[in-house]
């Protein structure tokens, strides 16, 4: 069996894999915070409450409506969007005048009472969520062997985010967002309406949780506290790359997944409180992240 | 037109279809009221000045008129509609362009994207190219970042930008503060121009021999009201009072 300094190739990669399929999950959820917070100056914490729901609307699209995977893909974060876009109509839009902490205060109390109505109707034990039988099985890569599945997970995650990325740095709906993020008045003085832009950015935002969310259905179970369980990490992550930065939330999701993986290899131990260990090195370093602009 | 250089605020309710008609427009930032009752008509296509000390509230005007300040009474009538009631945006799309003092050019932005950013309200906007004719050093600088450029071609790009919209009242607010004597000529040729063909301006300006070269009449404000008008042509006659209203 081959080793790389006395590590077997097999368990590297394995956990390696593993690192980036939640460095894959860490992206598209501390991408989805890191536009929101952009542009609503909102620390959105009902987040992980939204990917929760996603996974929940995959589930439920399955067993109710009788939708595939497929079908989830794409519904569940409409759905889940057009939740969030109500959300910030009826409750977070009254809070933008105000000092950001009511707007922490209420997407936390959001967050707690989503899950607890979750929680209540379909308990804590976790529902099971099968792959599509397109992407069931492995392939052999020579080196290591990849579930198909997970090999999807990245793929598709690596996709979103490139893809919100170029929309948001290179098209002209982006350059309109970045303007109303820079200096909202003077963009409405333009005649944008901006109060819309927002609602479709927040939106947005929650899509991506909500993917992130069917595509963790069948790796994790769907269960009302896997938001929870995420969210503080991913906040972990939001904090390294810099809040609000776009291609440091995505870069620094996948990096810190890795870096996961790779401590469950060399001392699994500390695999559970690196990134918080890294967390407080960055920010001893760079207060503002390593991708964050000064404030 | 000669009633409104007589008489200042006296005409507001007169009602100019075309062009801009301000009555009794009140302004607050916070608690604090700057505008008390300020009155004026631009008719359609004419130049107008707003002179005034520091502080008087031409800029506060400027933005009262945009809809981009705290809490603003009265009526501000653009092409006999009424505009006191509407949202910023909804004052933009009635063709109303706005060139801000501090400029509001989007340093996140390229050149290129702060000059395409808003969208066109109205037809009859200038092309990219009438553009780049009229500020050729635009069109070398399209893949900058917006707040890299100097002052004056910040200053050309905040007012090129207005031009594709559409918009046919321009709201200009100092646009030569702090600029080169050679970038003030070429601002002052292309407002010039752009009178020429057919823009209504409101221009804020310390620097009134700029003013006097372009404007068809002034208004003189004074601790939030107009206090004084004339035409351009009567400039010489009035330099006295100027001087004194002014302090210069």
């Amino acid at each position: 069996m081959h080793t790389i300094l006395g590590i077997p190739t097999q368990v590297l990669f394995g956990q390696l894999t593993l690192g980036l399929i939640n460095g894959a999950f860490y992206a598209l959820l501390s991408l989805g915070l890191a536009v929101i917070f952009g542009l609503l100056n909102i620390v959105n914490f009902s987040h992980g409450a939204l990917y929760m729901m996603g996974a929940f609307a995959g589930y439920l699209l399955l067993n109710l409506l009788g939708v595939n995977y497929w079908g989830a893909l794409v519904l569940g974060p409409v759905i889940v969007g057009a939740f969030g876009m109500v959300l910030e109509r009826l409750m977070i839009s009254r809070l933008y005048r105000l000092d950001p902490i009511y707007g922490l205060l209420l997407t936390f109390g959001l967050a707690l009472i989503i899950q607890g109505l979750f929680r209540n109707a379909y308990g804590v034990s976790g529902l099971p969520y099968a792959a599509p039988p397109q992407l069931t099985g492995a392939v052999n890569l020579g080196f290591m062997v990849l579930p198909i599945y997970r090999g999807w997970v990245i793929v598709a995650s690596l996709t979103v985010c490139l893809a919100t990325w170029f929309t948001i740095e290179r098209t002209s709906l982006g350059a309109t967002l970045r303007a109303a993020t820079e200096n909202p008045v003077m963009v409405s003085a333009f005649g944008i309406n901006v109060p819309r832009l927002v609602t479709l950015t927040y939106g947005f935002g929650v899509g991506l949780a909500a993917l992130a969310g069917v595509l963790a259905a069948p790796i994790y179970s769907v269960n009302p506290n896997m938001g929870s369980d995420i969210i503080i990490v991913v906040f972990a992550v939001v904090v390294i790359g810099g809040m609000g930065s776009i291609l440091g939330s995505v870069v620094t999701g996948f990096a810190l997944g890795l870096c996961e993986g790779l401590t469950k290899v060399v001392y699994p131990q500390a695999s559970a409180t690196v990134i918080f260990v890294i967390m407080i090195a960055v920010l001893m370093v760079k207060p503002n992240g390593l991708f964050g602009r000064a404030a | 037109m000669v009633e409104a250089a007589a008489a200042p605020g006296a005409v507001a309710g007169a009602g100019t279809a075309a062009g801009l008609a301000v009555a009794d427009l009140h302004a607050w930032y916070g608690e604090s009221h700057v505008l008390h009752g300020m009155a004026f008509t631009v008719p359609k296509g004419e130049v107008v000045t707003l002179l005034g000390r520091n502080g008087a509230g031409k800029t506060t005007t400027l933005r009262a008129i945009m809809g981009v300040i705290g809490k603003r009474k009265g009526s501000v009538r653009f092409e006999g509609q009424e505009t006191i009631r509407m949202p910023s945006r909804l004052i933009a799309r009635a063709g109303i362009g706005y060139c801000p003092e501090e400029r509001g050019i989007f340093a996140s932005l390229s050149v290129e994207e702060n000059l395409m950013l808003p969208p066109v309200v109205r037809p009859g906007g200038l092309s990219r190219e009438t553009i780049f004719e009229l500020f050729p050093n635009l069109k070398e600088r399209l893949s900058s970042g917006g707040t890299k450029m100097s002052g004056g071609e910040q200053q050309m790009l905040a007012i090129a930008r207005i031009l594709r919209s559409g918009a046919s009242l321009l709201l200009l607010d100092e646009p030569t503060e702090g600029l080169a004597p050679v970038i003030v000529q070429q601002i002052g040729r292309t407002i010039a121009r752009l009178k020429a063909s057919g823009y209504t301006v409101i221009l804020v300006e310390q620097n009134f021999r700029f003013a006097a070269t372009l404007a068809d009449r002034h208004y003189v404000v004074e601790q939030g009201r107009v206090v004084d008008s004339f035409l351009n042509a009567e400039l010489d006659a009035n330099m006295d009072k100027l001087h004194a209203y002014l302090g210069v």
